[in-house]
């Protein structure tokens, strides 16, 4: 990769100081005369490997509501980071393979379906709309999300949901260690198991984990499973599209002890 | 003999201890009696080799002085030029610190964003997400994008005319925001999404992210997210400046913020603001070191934050090899924070104007560090702001009186050559020589 290549591809994560050859030189913004976007019967398709990252996230910020141009898929995103990032409208992204970090990050409204893994930070800081991965997502899915339902098909690693705002998360496989980590609000509902140190630190966040938990982090407690959490849960299971008896779950939630600071519950640290 | 004709022993003079002074001593009592570590704002108190350890030689017979009155002294700045498409320009190489709407009321947060807009100059948000306030009021400011992403969206961030992510901060480098329960109001619990009145003790690092390696693609994201239009900052307390700062630049900041340990918080543990990190002297030269050993000096700005209080000061950051200075304490100071006209309300809390520093306690006189809308009440925003712009113009005079009397028309032609040092500390610490001598201790005899 020359020092005049901009874009990053997940392999250089090289710990070295070659400032000058860094890979943000700044993009050229030519891409309106290159782009090689292509009309199928039912959605417009957009490349990286050909229309690069930058071309594409800018043609899907920027398509106009009430455009006609609702549904889009990405072709070869290769591991491609920050993949339909920041994205402001009510349409359909389909990315026909995996991304790498923060794929629909700051999503707002849109709809992104990935058709194969995620890296860190799918969804990261949601504010709404809709996020699935038909695969596994790495670490910090849906961190710091305010709103929207983010759907993983199959197993989210550590800090799934960590600090989440409001968004829902459904995991169909398990979760890693300190999912949940001072989720704030929203729920985090799991199929699977979850790891170590569930909820840790939690406010307002409702987890729900039908498998096993490994451990319960500082003031998260197991909360008896009420009719308005199974209603919450069934929403949640059919919006998701996943299949599971509500009744199967148990609920987990704050003891709120920690709330307020107490020298009697140091030790809880 | 009488006991009258008994000779007088002499008896020792009560003396105190060094090591356990009255303020060690109360310390102690204090612990013993609450089990709990004292909590304050501001910066480090201690005594520390600093700004005024430092003289500038001035010109003389081989340098020649400008015209004070009548030659240009250039104050202005760019930031952000090496990736931003919309770099942002400053009309004096001074900048309002971050400080969020929740620790500061928001009257002040909109005095803040007044005196810099009158003054050319920007502002910055915290921990708390933008307010309406801020963003109308400042002309140019700074959202930080910290690890708590309170208040965090798209929107904001794209109103924003440059984003700082924070890493860290001097007052206490590894820790992480701290808003007592006594400052939680409606408003600020529904921009944190957070219940009203508990405690709210911030995450010390970023949920999606760890190392120089994944900053570089959350950069990436932040650029895509906004266009490739604003100008990133990264942010770090004083702890490790020279690696901070070259690892800020590999991984594509803009600007690198460097503040040391006399930066100021609106709350943390005493033990902590006290006893960690390094003194803004120190962290300057390392952080330049830094940015010349990539080629990036004046590529990439350098903004140094952390007891700055007057033009002097400034100048003397600048002659050191930044780009410009943040200022935190000393703008609140200039609001009108811990002035002696509420010195009998300083005194029903047990301090005295001057020595404030409950600021997590909600309760200032001043009305700054307060969400009770009654004291809220006491600060004007446009007459405060107006403070604000008159001080930020006198440092900068200040600092064209002393670049001018060094010969220099831009604030940024002052340099290293310029300054000596008045304790061998600070000649070490500032790499400039003793003066007197040529010996910058650690540098000149290698």
């Amino acid at each position: 990769m020359g020092s005049g290549e901009w874009r990053m591809g997940k392999a250089s994560h090289l710990m070295v100081f070659h400032a000058l050859h860094s890979p943000f030189a700044t993009p050229d913004f030519g891409f309106a005369m290159t782009m090689t976007m292509t009309k199928t019967a039912n959605a417009l398709t957009l490349d990286v490997q050909t229309d690069g990252l930058r071309a594409i996230n800018q043609r899907l910020q920027n398509v106009p509501k009430g455009s006609n141009e609702t549904h889009w898929t990405i072709a070869n995103p290769a591991g491609e980071h920050a993949l339909a990032a920041g994205l402001q409208s009510p349409i359909r992204v389909e990315i026909m393979g995996t991304a790498g970090y923060y794929c629909a990050g700051m999503n707002k409204e849109a709809t992104v379906i990935v058709h194969g893994n995620v890296s860190t930070g799918v969804a990261e800081n949601m504010m709404s709309g809709y996020v699935r991965v038909k695969g596994n997502a790495s670490q910090s899915a849906g961190a710091t999300a305010h709103g929207g339902l983010l759907v993983i098909e199959g197993d989210a690693a550590a800090r799934c949901g960590i600090s989440m705002k409001g968004v829902d998360i459904v995991v169909g496989g398990s979760v890693g260690h300190m999912s949940a980590f001072m989720a704030q609000a929203g729920a985090l509902v799991v199929l699977g198991d979850a790891g170590d140190a569930l909820g840790d630190s939690l406010y307002e966040a409702k987890l729900f984990v039908r498998g096993t938990v490994k451990s319960l982090g500082a003031d998260c407690i197991e909360k008896e499973m009420r009719p308005e959490h199974l209603e919450l849960l069934t929403q949640l299971l059919a919006k998701a599209e996943m299949t599971a008896d509500p009744h199967s779950f148990r609920r987990y939630g704050s003891a709120r002890k920690l709330y307020n600071f107490s020298i009697d519950n140091a030790d809880a640290y | 003999m009488t006991a009258k004709d008994t000779p007088k022993i002499p008896r020792t003079v009560p003396r105190k201890s060094a090591t356990f002074d009255d303020a060690t001593l109360a310390e102690i009592r204090r612990a013993a009696a609450t089990g709990i570590y004292d909590i304050r704002g501001a910066g480090a108190k201690r005594k520390l080799p600093h700004f005024d350890d430092l003289l500038f030689l001035g010109a003389s017979i081989s340098r020649y002085p400008l015209e004070g009155y009548r030659e240009k002294c250039v104050t202005e700045v760019v930031l952000g030029a090496r990736h931003a498409t919309k770099p942002i320009r400053l009309k004096i190489p001074i900048t309002i610190a971050g400080m969020s709407f929740g620790s500061l009321s928001a009257q002040a947060k909109e005095a803040l964003g007044r005196g810099a807009t009158l003054a050319g100059t920007s502002t910055t948000t915290g921990d708390g997400g933008m307010t309406a306030e801020e963003r109308g009021h400042s002309q140019i400011l700074v959202y930080q994008y910290l690890p708590s992403r309170y208040g965090m969206n798209p929107d904001d961030l794209r109103k924003a005319d440059a984003i700082e992510v924070v890493v860290g901060q001097g007052a206490k480098p590894g820790g992480g925001g701290m808003l007592l329960g006594q400052k939680i109001s409606d408003r600020v619990a529904a921009m944190r999404t957070l219940p009203k009145g508990i405690d709210q003790r911030s995450a010390c690092r970023h949920p999606d992210w760890t190392g120089p390696d994944d900053l570089e693609i959350k950069i990436r994201e932040l650029r895509e997210i906004t266009n490739w239009e604003k100008p990133i900052y990264v942010k770090v307390g004083g702890a490790r400046p020279y690696y901070d700062t070259a690892l800020s630049v590999k991984s594509g900041a803009d600007v690198v913020v460097v503040d040391g340990m006399q930066g100021g918080t609106a709350a943390t543990q005493e033990v902590f603001i006290e006893h960690v990190g390094q003194p803004t002297l120190a962290c300057i030269p390392q952080a330049v070191q830094a940015l010349k050993d990539l080629n990036m000096h004046r590529k990439v700005q350098l903004i140094v934050s952390g007891g700055i209080r007057n033009g002097a000061d400034v100048a003397k950051a600048l002659a050191l090899g930044a780009d410009a200075v943040s200022i935190g304490t000393a703008a609140l100071v200039a609001l009108g924070d811990n002035d002696p006209m509420w010195e009998e309300d300083y005194k029903k809390l047990g301090t005295t104007a001057g020595a404030y520093d409950d600021w997590h306690e909600g309760r200032d006189p001043a009305g700054i560090t307060t969400q009770d809308p009654e004291l809220a009440k006491r600060l004007d925003p446009v007459k405060a702001g107006r403070r604000l712009a008159n001080f930020l113009k006198v440092l900068t005079l200040e600092c064209q009186t002393i670049a001018r009397a060094c010969g220099k028309s831009h604030v940024h032609n002052l340099e290293p050559e310029d300054l000596v040092a008045l304790t061998v500390e600070a000649a070490a610490m500032a790499r400039v020589p003793l003066a007197g001598t040529n010996w910058i201790p650690g540098w000149s005899d290698r």
